[in-house]
């Protein structure tokens, strides 16, 4: 009798063992980190060439691509990575699906929209309930005097890129820099960020001219940008116009010879198909067999958006946002980019820390922080707006 | 008569050249191998060997080497003393690591854009298994007892320890950012691993699967996020071992007992891979962007000598 009961104490010490241990590989097993990507339907909008297709779906492939490289991870980690993509109609309103399909849902949103709508969602649900990683804006602003403690910003500012091309012209000596600028408020910024790079790194914008005409410029470029382009002696011509309306037509068509920088010409990116260096290779090879063509900027911000999240869960060892989000915003954080150093964000502002491409069209011609720029913590703070620098604490 | 000395000679001499030490490295944006007498320091001649040729280890007899001609995306089996090509392995797409088993039957390839170990029996010149592992395997050893295959994929960040039996993965290991390559000491003990972003070496005990010892490489007056650590070898005793650093232009020199760094070598552009001479009294290192390769004498820890050997150097081996 006595053995009896103590057989059945073991049997069911045994079995509470085994619940324990089976619950707690069950739980490991199911982890699961749901991340939703958020943008609106574009309009094509009127061809100004017909080299390039428009791309409709820029961003949605790059999320796609790091959820397959997140869940590879995954299985030997016991996490799931799951993506859900809310695509709001071209005449939707964005705030209202966004309150409703997304904001209760999720705590990880990648975002990819213009940085007015960006605006509208932060804020919806406070800072320690969802996180926003912005793959859309290169607005300054934004990481600035109006930052948010809910969002991360994945792709360079136009501050990053115009230091990157400003180090570039400092290094080869083109001091004296033409500014053409285009007729829309994006452009404006643009060449704010250009004439803020230029006093920071003592260079002369010796002339500064805005291009009026509203046209497509195909027909009538030869005649208009030697006129355009007169009467002023300069190193280098900077264009600032980020919807492509006529900078292209820029180059050899200057009353003198001298090479375009900026929106066009050589550009600033942080992503771009020429780019073959430290693994980019692989993942542009891995991106074209699921997407069937090129990886752009926002599917670059997209895939680094959802695959920090995967490595953060991974070390974590967490699927909650309080975690994850201050492993992200933390020292040990390093995010492999395929840019040959390690990116991290910068804790004041959000904005993640990368080097710059900048790159013709057929030839990757240098990467930024240029050799020679330094800084005292890392050389990719040379780029943007340094913590001294922002108004963003 | 003397015509009849001078013959003897000069077989004297080409005999005497034909068993003297060889080394054999990648070159490949040149699609061809190299052929370098380390003891002279002269390159020897270049042949042509494939599409963007890359890892490259030594038959067990030495008899012949296994060239990953990834754009051919094959793994070509290259006679040593004729440097014909004796046959193909079917290593999967874009093959660039890989290694041996112990007894030399078998091949183990990382295929980095499909997250895949390829499996392959080296005699049958067939695909035994696929094994699926993290994303962009890259580094991969066996132990020398056979036990143990592991792979470290870059992107997860992580070392799949595979069971040999069985093939199958049986744990992981989480390391530093963008592990590259890694190596087992000769007494089986120890599993070290490098990773280029991080910037360390993690050492780990193979009994355990764990972590013993991080090393943090530092090189004054460079940059950190230049240090990057790629090939790793160690010597027979564990005395010492040694990383190339990558565009830090450096080897280093682990104590191996202590695990401090011992040293810093500068060696040429963008170091990559390393292989000890068959005696273990020189190492080479293969510099991708100079164009040459490093001699380094372990007894007095020195660079003697560098041989230009054509465009990025990839990996390199030794033929007694």
């Amino acid at each position: 009798m006595g053995q009896e009961m103590i057989l059945r104490s073991i049997i069911k010490l045994v079995w509470i063992f085994l619940i324990v241990t089976i619950g707690n590989v069950r739980a490991a097993q199911t982890q699961q980190i749901k991340i939703a990507y958020f943008s609106q339907e574009q309009i094509a909008p009127p061809a100004l060439s017909n080299l390039d297709p428009f791309i409709e779906n820029k961003g949605v492939p790059g999320a796609e691509l790091a959820i397959l490289d997140n869940n590879t991870t995954g299985q030997f980690t016991g996490q799931s990575y799951s993506l859900e993509k809310i695509i709001v109609a071209p005449d939707g309103d964005v705030a209202q699906v966004f309150k409703h399909q997304v904001a209760d849902r999720f705590a990880f949103v990648v975002v990819n929209l213009p940085a007015d709508q960006l605006t509208q969602i932060s804020g919806v649900k406070p800072a320690d309930r969802i996180l926003l990683f912005d793959v859309g804006t290169t607005d300054d602003g934004l990481r600035n005097e109006r930052c948010a403690a809910d969002i991360l910003h994945i792709l360079p500012s136009r501050a990053m890129r115009a230091d990157a091309l400003a180090q570039y012209m400092m290094k080869k000596r083109w001091r004296q820099w033409f500014l053409v600028i285009g007729p829309s408020e994006q452009d404006k910024l643009y060449a704010a960020a250009i004439k803020r790079s230029a006093k920071r790194f003592g260079m002369k914008i010796v002339a500064e001219k805005v291009w009026e005409h509203t046209y497509d410029a195909r027909r009538t470029a030869q005649s208009d940008i030697p006129v355009f382009t007169q009467g002023v002696d300069y190193d280098i011509l900077v264009v600032a116009d980020e919807q492509g309306l006529f900078g292209e037509y820029l180059e050899y068509r200057t009353w003198i010879p001298r090479p375009v920088i900026g929106t066009q010409g050589l550009i600033a990116t942080s992503w771009h198909r020429t780019h073959e260096q430290w693994g980019a290779v692989q993942i542009q090879n891995r991106f074209k067999e699921l997407a069937g063509r090129w990886m752009v900027e926002q599917d670059y911000g997209a895939y680094l958006a959802v695959r920090a999240i995967g490595e953060a869960a991974t070390r974590t060892r967490s699927s909650q946002l309080e975690p994850i989000k201050a492993y992200l915003l933390s020292d040990q954080f390093a995010l492999q980019g395929y840019k040959g150093k390690p990116l991290s964000f910068r804790p004041w502002n959000g904005q993640l820390r990368q080097p710059v491409l900048l790159a013709a069209p057929r030839s990757l011609v240098a990467v930024a922080p240029v050799e020679g720029f330094l800084h005292p913590k890392t050389e990719l703070d040379t780029l943007g707006f340094d913590q001294p620098e922002s108004p963003c604490k | 008569m003397k015509k009849r000395l001078l013959a003897a000679v000069f077989a004297v001499t080409l005999n005497g050249s034909a068993v003297a030490e060889t080394v054999f490295v990648t070159l490949e944006k040149d699609n061809a191998l190299a052929l370098v007498d380390p003891v002279a320091g002269v390159l020897l001649k270049t042949v042509t060997i494939g599409q963007r040729p890359r890892g490259i280890t030594l038959s067990r007899d030495n008899k012949t080497i296994f060239v990953a001609t990834s754009d051919d995306d094959t793994i070509k089996i290259i006679d040593t003393d004729t440097l014909q090509e004796i046959g193909r392995l079917p290593s999967g797409e874009d093959p660039e690591t890989f290694a041996l088993s112990p007894d030399g039957t078998r091949l183990f390839v990382s295929n980095e854009d499909d997250n895949l170990v390829t499996v392959i029996d080296i005699p049958a010149k067939k695909v035994i298994k696929q094994i699926q592992v993290g994303v962009e395997p890259e580094g991969i050893a066996v132990s020398p007892d056979n036990r143990w295959i592991v792979s470290a994929s870059e992107t997860t960040n992580m070392v799949h320890w595979i069971d040999s039996k069985t093939l199958s993965i049986v744990d992981n290991t989480l390391v530093d950012p963008r592990p590259r390559a890694a190596a087992f000491t000769d007494d089986g003990e120890q599993l070290w691993v490098t990773s280029e972003m991080a910037g360390t070496l993690t050492i780990m005990d193979v009994n355990t699967r764990q972590i013993i010892k991080n090393v943090k490489f530092e090189v004054p007056g460079v940059t950190l996020d230049m240090i990057q650590p790629v090939g790793v070898v160690i010597d027979k005793d564990r005395r010492w071992g040694f990383v190339a650093l990558g565009p830090a232009n450096r080897v280093a020199i682990i104590d191996a007992q202590t695990y401090e760094v011992e040293a810093y070598l500068l060696v040429g552009q963008r170091v990559w891979n390393l292989a000890f001479s068959p005696d273990q009294k020189r190492l080479y290192t293969t510099n991708g962007t100079s164009n040459d390769i490093s001699i380094i004498d372990l007894d007095r820890q020195k660079v003697t000598k560098s041989v230009g050997v054509g465009r990025y150097p990839w990996g390199v081996v030794s033929r007694p």
